[in-house]
């Protein structure tokens, strides 16, 4: 992780952005688009159709849902379905979400920024885009602060 | 009976039914050299990941928009993006994108403000040739480049600014909004960490009718539904008329195109204008009104 980096921010996913910042904009549709293609759904152990709505992102277009598989150590593997077969952008996020978040610190994936969306995919992603990948974040930190607040003293 | 989704282009009652094109056709034209076929796409690594063979990309934030204004480009930047994308005056252009064509009409529109009239929409856009199983590729084709003469950007016909919707919301000329109900209430208006397309104030024009674009297209196969449905919304549900003077919008004016495109020329409407500038536009502006 570079001195510029945001503190806290999972190293994998710091690199990751450090990766985007150097490729121009063809260069990095194209590292999206190889991440898109490395998307698998949620396996049938995990989850089954149909699935719940607490999983699901809100203002997500592609309908996106997010399931948390808890591993040994106390952190978390996100697995993903996308059910719309053109959200392309959403493969791609839930890709990068899993590698760069599954087994981390639960209070770093808590704070990872929302930016992070946009320094991954450019400036330029529409409104709507913008939406649903952001949701995607929100729904994977929930689940890590669900399990942060569950392990308090009380 | 036929069942609607089955039908025809020409059996759904069209206006201008010629403005429509099937994918069965798009499939019979891929060597056409007289037809370029434009995917424009909200989601940028779609084209990337697999188009029709043979189509260019047309992406609406990188080569429609000016860089530095709000704004199209303007005559020479769009004189350049068809020279680049290998279309000439004579060329006939057929988009299709995501969204049940949102994009590509997007597209088409800003084309016709150039005048370029020899435009199609492909039916049921991007879905549909994916659904049917047709071939599609990931290799970027190359075209000689064209020359081409476009004239000015014509801004008066079919594009509104805001001046022109204030003096058309205050004669209580129609309006569609057609964004979704919870945009259109002023409950939600953009996410705190996106500012571009954010606004201070929700609500929308005051006597404008909440119709949103989605209900024109079938969300199965995105395809456009048949005229006497979309008559059935915009006029018996809605009340407006062929003769109406509409302007539509939404929040930066891609959505309203599509319903532009429906109304001009599925329902051969006479005189609808898009405001682009729409609720980005108004929602951030200063002593407009502002229903809720």
């Amino acid at each position: 992780m570079s001195a510029e980096s945001p503190p806290g921010i999972p190293p994998a996913l710091a690199a990751l952005i450090e990766d985007f910042a150097r490729a121009d904009r063809m260069a990095r549709v194209e590292l999206l688009v190889d991440y898109a293609d490395r998307y698998e759904e949620a396996p049938l152990s995990i989850a089954t159709r149909p699935y719940p709505v607490r999983n699901r992102v809100t203002h997500c277009e592609s309908q996106v849902y997010v399931f948390p598989e808890d591993l040994p150590g106390g952190t978390v593997k996100y697995h993903f379905a996308v059910d719309n077969p053109q959200g392309l952008s959403a493969r791609a996020w839930a890709v990068i979400l899993d590698e760069t978040l599954s087994g981390q610190p639960l209070e770093q994936v808590a704070g990872v920024p929302g930016d992070a969306v946009f320094q991954v995919f450019g400036r330029e992603v529409s409104m709507g885009r913008g939406e649903g990948l952001i949701g995607m974040l929100a729904l994977v930190q929930r689940l890590a602060r669900e399990r942060l607040h569950e392990r308090k003293p009380r | 009976m036929t069942s609607l989704a089955s039908r025809t282009i020409e059996e759904r009652g069209y206006a201008r039914p010629e403005v429509l094109v099937s994918t069965d056709w798009v499939a019979q034209h891929l060597a056409d050299p007289t037809i370029r076929i434009v995917e424009s796409n909200e989601d940028s690594l779609l084209y990337p990941s697999g188009h029709i063979p043979g189509a260019v990309q047309i992406d609406w934030t990188l080569d429609l928009n000016d860089q530095v204004r709000r704004d199209y480009v303007d005559r020479a930047g769009f004189e350049r993006l068809m020279s680049r994308a290998g279309i000439s005056n004579d060329t006939t252009v057929v988009f299709y994108g995501d969204k049940s064509n949102w994009w590509a009409t997007y597209a088409f529109w800003i084309f016709q403000l150039f005048g370029h009239s020899k435009a199609k929409v492909m039916d049921g856009g991007r879905l549909k040739w994916e659904k049917e199983g047709r071939e599609m590729t990931r290799s970027v084709p190359h075209y000689p480049a064209t020359s081409y003469t476009a004239p000015d950007r014509d801004d008066t016909k079919i594009r509104a600014f805001k001046a022109d919707v204030l003096k058309h919301q205050e004669a209580a000329r129609p309006l569609i909004d057609v964004r979704s109900p919870a945009e259109f209430s002023g409950e939600r208006t953009h996410m705190p960490e996106y500012p571009q397309e954010g606004v201070l104030r929700g609500g929308h024009i005051p006597g404008a009718k909440n119709v949103p674009w989605a209900r024109a297209a079938n969300p199965e196969d995105g395809t456009f539904k048949s005229a006497s449905y979309l008559q059935a919304i915009y006029e018996k549900e809605e009340g407006f008329k062929p003769s109406d003077d509409i302007v539509t919008y939404c929040r930066i004016g891609e959505r309203s195109s599509h319903t532009w495109f429906v109304l001009t020329y599925l329902l051969g409407y006479a005189k609808v204008r898009n405001y682009d500038g729409s609720w980005t536009e108004w929602g951030n502006s200063v002593n407009v009104p502002i229903e809720r």
